[in-house]
């Protein structure tokens, strides 16, 4: 046992991430390298990556260090990593975590210890409505409006009825919520598959009994692409259109499904297409440095930088006064790759919802093209009951 | 309609699951070796056959490209590291499986990125065919199922009429007899062990078009495999039949028809979490009603 | 014996008490005692919420190793009582926050001794329903049927919306306890070392005790101990239920060491982690799971902050302390000489 303590301290030391200019910033990224959180948390950290690199290695001016950090989709290891960053490296602004569940254990510790955290994706309802922190924005969107924005598609594109799908854990009920809370019309069905289910044929018969207009589904990561691909197999795909929010079909899965996506209806806050100035400046620089395309989640963790780069610009890079910071960070002053953007009263974003599609370009390629807004300047459902 | 409909859901189900469990029963069975690797070789078969189908778009060459990885990596596990554990504690045939799944999952994923793959559907298989007035299938489903059935076909040919499949059901029963009658018995064990890593990667081939191919896809099924090797009892390829297609079955039939049972004798949102979570639980019930009934498994002792 | 002068048999008696071996666990355990004198000496502060999480495990890995090591039984669902007993009180503490009560009967509270003991019992009955069916059974359905349970009683949890689901369970604040302020980490740590001290030395007293002795019979050989009149089924269940206790404590020293629950404490996964340990420490031995739980978190926390291919580099490392060791870690330390573990 003496040996393990020893190695214990030893380590703790020598682990200690390299030390850079003594006045650079640190930011602590805690996301989901490995385990079932796929590619998530690496389009995160390269797109917060490219911006730092974009800026010279500063963020808003200010020479900047990144503690980039793995916590496995574990709540218990993101804690530990956090409790680490906040003592032994003395990190003051945290970001990075890419599931609600993890972010639960993590973002009281962080917010506890007089830090701020910035949210590159999760944006679970606990800290938006009752549970708001001043020290806690989101740049991604909440959860809820996210599946929102699908509801008010499927009203415009004229669908009387539709079938919902989820997967039955806490993400899975609130996209149902997030959807049935705009959509106006008939909910011809439910149904709730497992976690580790790998095959959708029964419901498959049970929509096809049913009889909707529109189908409407959340599932996340392999499962999406499992249901696309056995959609299209069931012979469903041509016949009963889906809609679905940005989650399920993203330019990475749909590079992995090819032509079982077709003319499925998305709605996202983002889209490689947008032509806004940043947004374009950030396509090129990603196509430079990466190899695959770039998705909501890498333009979510270089919208992160920016914003906590005009934060630090506010306070030209001194940031022992946190309610500076967190006022320059409210400013939102910076150009979002989604065009417009600030933050609401429960410091989640207030953005447009746009309506793509899955479609075939001249040259035989797939691309998920713009077609619309659907929802204006949209914040939350949780706002109003947020009062710091 | 609906009722067959599903009913080709559960059995097409089924015999996916079986493919997964015939190989992990003839490797718990025979050789009395807890396996936690066998998700990975159904990973390996999975990985191996998209890799084939995008380089060269021959199905065929996918198909065989996909098994024959997965076996080889079955004989390289096999010699490298379970050949040492037969003697030594279930215990740390877990261990040793465990670390194994985490080297190959890791380094697939360090090999070939974190984002799914894409593979494509065989074009003859696509599509759907009507078998009867009302009632429309996926042609690959019906093939998934005609292979299978014809899988599990050539499995008990091989394990009833062939020297071979005797050793293998000797080696089942009396493992030290059969090592003292002069049979090679090492030999045996590493063919067994590659033919159960065939299956799994077999079964990872021909889930590849309608999954998602990525790191970790073999955890999922795994468990369920482990489920139905139970069920029908160890060492038992026709109690894996048996068991995969009940298994299938009663999963499908669950999520099917539960949420409407349970609508009907309570309110909404009740009725559908009650619902969902039985559909869950569906097989590990069936699996405990079936120990506690019958411990060694429906057909064990008869492979 | 009459031969030897009082100096030599004093020199005989201090020579078989103060062994290398036990010689080292004196200093083992001085060091724990002191180490957070020692983190604040290093200035590495974040080693006693690791060194915590450590000891929480070894708590959970020894009452698995009471029923895997000794009682010879192998489970995948011991999981569901850490998990258990990690939810009773978050249930707990988020009654008592909204003043609420637990199926409109039971009053929530925010007593570390009650919540603790509450966990410790729900762990209990959890092990007795679960153990009570299971030990019909014994080999490989044996293990399938532990599983099967525990996989219910995740899913259970993931659905449960009130309780936070999949999402997991926040606990503003941990638990309190009188004249003691648990919420300073230091102190938080010094507790879960007395907790850790008192199940070693239960178990201790366990292994060595004529109760111990038939459990270890059992593993050993069923039929001759049931020749002997022992009926198994009893004794089996009685250490179940003793370590679904200790799991429950574990789970309830986790939660609030987190002050956040979520249904990934009962996968099958975490059984998995724990039996690692186990495992990796030497089954069967008192001080195997303490060594298994230190090095597994040690070496995920260590690797994890150098590469994103930890896991690669976890697996090399554990097979090959399975294939290099026969029995585990421990094997190693028992090569001291001294009193037999």
């Amino acid at each position: 046992m003496n040996v393990a303590a020893g190695t214990l301290l030893l380590a703790q030391i020598g682990v200690a991430a390299p030390a850079l200019a003594q006045d650079a910033v640190k930011i602590g990224l805690i996301t989901s390298l490995s385990g079932s959180g796929g590619y998530l948390g690496q389009d995160i950290r390269d797109g917060f990556q490219l911006a730092i690199d974009m800026g010279g290695g500063k963020l808003g001016g200010v020479p900047v260090q990144v503690i980039v950090e793995d916590d496995g989709a574990k709540p218990g290891q993101a804690k530990q990593i956090a409790d680490r960053l906040l003592k032994n490296e003395k990190v003051r602004i945290f970001t990075g975590i890419v599931f609600s569940n993890v972010a639960g254990a993590t973002v009281p510790d962080v917010l506890d210890a007089g830090a701020i955290y910035v949210s590159p994706n999760a944006g679970p309802s606990t800290f938006a409505g009752k549970g708001c922190q001043p020290n806690y924005f989101v740049v991604s969107w909440q959860n809820d409006s996210l599946h929102e924005s699908a509801g008010q598609l499927a009203n415009e594109l004229g669908y009387k009825s539709v079938y919902l799908v989820a997967a039955n854990y806490q993400a899975g009920k609130d996209a149902l919520e997030g959807f049935k809370r705009f959509y106006k019309g008939k909910v011809a069905g439910e149904s709730f598959t497992r976690l580790d289910q790998t095959d959708f044929a029964a419901e498959f018969a049970l929509i096809r009994a049913a009889n909707p207009e529109a189908v409407f589904q959340f599932e996340p990561g392999g499962l999406g692409i499992a249901f696309l691909r056995q959609y299209e197999q069931a012979g469903l795909k041509d016949k009963i259109p889906m809609v679905v929010s940005s989650a399920s079909l993203d330019a990475t899965i749909l590079t992995v499904v090819g032509e079982a996506a077709l003319g499925v209806n998305v709605t996202s806050h983002w889209n490689i297409d947008f032509d806004n100035p940043a947004n374009k400046t950030f396509v090129a620089a990603w196509d430079k440095a990466q190899h695959r395309p770039p998705t909501a989640y890498a333009s979510q963790g270089y919208d992160t930088a920016l914003a906590i780069g005009a934060a630090l610009k506010g306070v030209g890079g001194k940031i022992s006064d946190l309610n500076a910071l967190r006022e320059a960070m409210l400013k939102a002053d910076f150009q979002s790759t989604r065009g417009a953007f600030r933050f609401g009263p429960n410091q989640h974003p207030v953005q447009d919802w746009w309506a793509l599609k899955a479609e075939k370009s001249g040259d035989g390629k797939l691309a998920l093209n713009t077609k619309g807004k659907i929802l204006s300047n949209h914040g939350d459902a949780y706002a109003k009951d947020c009062k710091f | 309609m609906i009722v067959l409909e599903q009913i080709l859901n559960g059995v097409q189900f089924g015999v996916t699951l079986f493919l997964m469990s015939a190989g992990l029963t003839l490797i718990f069975g025979i050789m009395g070796v807890i396996n936690l690797a066998h998700g990975s070789l159904y990973m390996i078969g999975a990985y191996a056959a998209a890799l084939v189908a995008a380089h060269t778009g021959s199905v065929g060459l996918a198909l065989l490209g996909g098994i024959a990885t997965a076996a080889v990596g079955g004989i390289a596990i096999e010699f490298i590291v379970v050949r040492r554990l037969y003697e030594r504690d279930h215990l740390d045939q877990v261990l040793a499986t465990f670390a194994l799944t985490l080297i190959i999952n890791q380094g697939a994923s360090m090999l070939f990125g974190r984002q799914p793959l894409f593979v494509s559907m065989p074009a003859a298989l696509s599509g759907s065919v009507t078998l009867l007035p009302g009632l429309i299938y996926p042609v690959y489903r019906l093939a998934v199922i005609v292979l299978g059935l014809s899988v599990a076909a050539g499995l008990f040919l091989l394990i009833h009429y062939t020297r071979v499949g005797m050793l293998v059901r000797a080696g089942a029963t009396h493992r030290q007899m059969v090592r003292a009658l002069g049979v090679r018995v090492g030999r045996l064990y590493t063919m067994v062990f590659g033919l159960g890593a065939l299956l799994a990667g077999l079964a990872g081939v021909v889930a590849g078009p309608i999954t998602s191919v990525q790191v970790g896809m073999g955890e999922q099924i795994l468990i369920l495999a482990f489920v139905v090797v139970v069920i029908g009892g160890l060492g038992s390829v026709r109690g894996a039949l048996f068991g995969a297609l009940a298994a299938g079955l009663v999963d499908t039939m669950s999520r099917a028809f539960l949420p409407m049972l349970f609508r009907r004798l309570m309110d909404g949102p009740n009725a559908d979490a009650l619902a969902s979570g039985m559909s869950s639980i569906s097989i590990y019930l069936l699996m405990a009603l079936v120990l506690l009934a019958r411990p060694q498994g429906l057909l064990a002792g008869k492979p | 014996m009459t031969s030897d002068s009082l100096e030599t048999r004093i020199a005989k008696r201090m020579s078989s008490i103060l062994t290398p071996r036990s010689g080292t666990m004196l200093v083992g355990g001085a060091m724990l005692a002191a180490l957070p004198a020692l983190v604040a000496a290093f200035n590495v502060p974040s080693v006693v919420g690791l060194a915590t999480q450590i000891l929480i495990y070894a708590i959970a890995a020894m009452s698995l190793n009471l029923v895997l090591g000794y009682g010879g039984m192998i489970t995948f669902g011991h999981a569901a009582f850490f998990g258990l007993g990690g939810y009773t009180v978050g249930i707990l503490y988020q009654h008592s926050a909204d003043s609420s009560a637990f199926l409109g009967l039971i009053a929530g509270t925010d007593s570390l001794v009650v919540a603790v003991a509450a966990a410790m019992l729900v762990g209990a009955i959890g092990a007795a329903v679960i153990g009570g069916l299971s030990l019909r059974t014994s080999g490989v359905p044996f293990i399938m049927i532990t599983l099967a349970f525990a996989q219910m009683v995740f899913f259970l949890f993931v659905s449960l919306k009130a309780y936070g689901g999949d999402d997991g369970l926040m606990m503003r604040r941990r638990d309190v306890l009188p004249f003691f302020n648990a919420r300073d980490d230091t102190n938080y740590y010094y507790l879960c070392l007395g907790a850790a001290a008192c199940w070693f030395a239960l178990t201790a007293c366990i292994v060595r005790s004529r109760f111990g002795f038939v459990l270890a019979g059992l593993r050993q050989n069923e039929r001759r101990m049931a020749a002997v009149g022992v009926a198994p089924y009893r004794y089996r269940l009685a250490a179940f239920i003793i370590a679904g206790a200790g799991a429950g404590l574990a789970g309830a020293l986790m939660a609030n060491y987190l002050r956040f629950v979520s249904p990934d404490m009962m996968h099958w996964t975490k059984s998995g982690e724990l039996m690692m340990m186990v495992i990796l420490g030497g089954a069967s031995t008192l001080i195997g799971p303490l060594l298994g739980a230190a090095v597994m978190v040690l070496l995920e926390t260590l690797l994890a902050a150098q590469t994103e291919n930890w896991q690669f580099y976890l697996g090399c490392i554990l097979l090959a302390i399975v294939m290099l060791t026969r029995k585990g870690l421990a094997a190693l330390f028992s090569r001291l000489p001294g009193i037999r573990s």
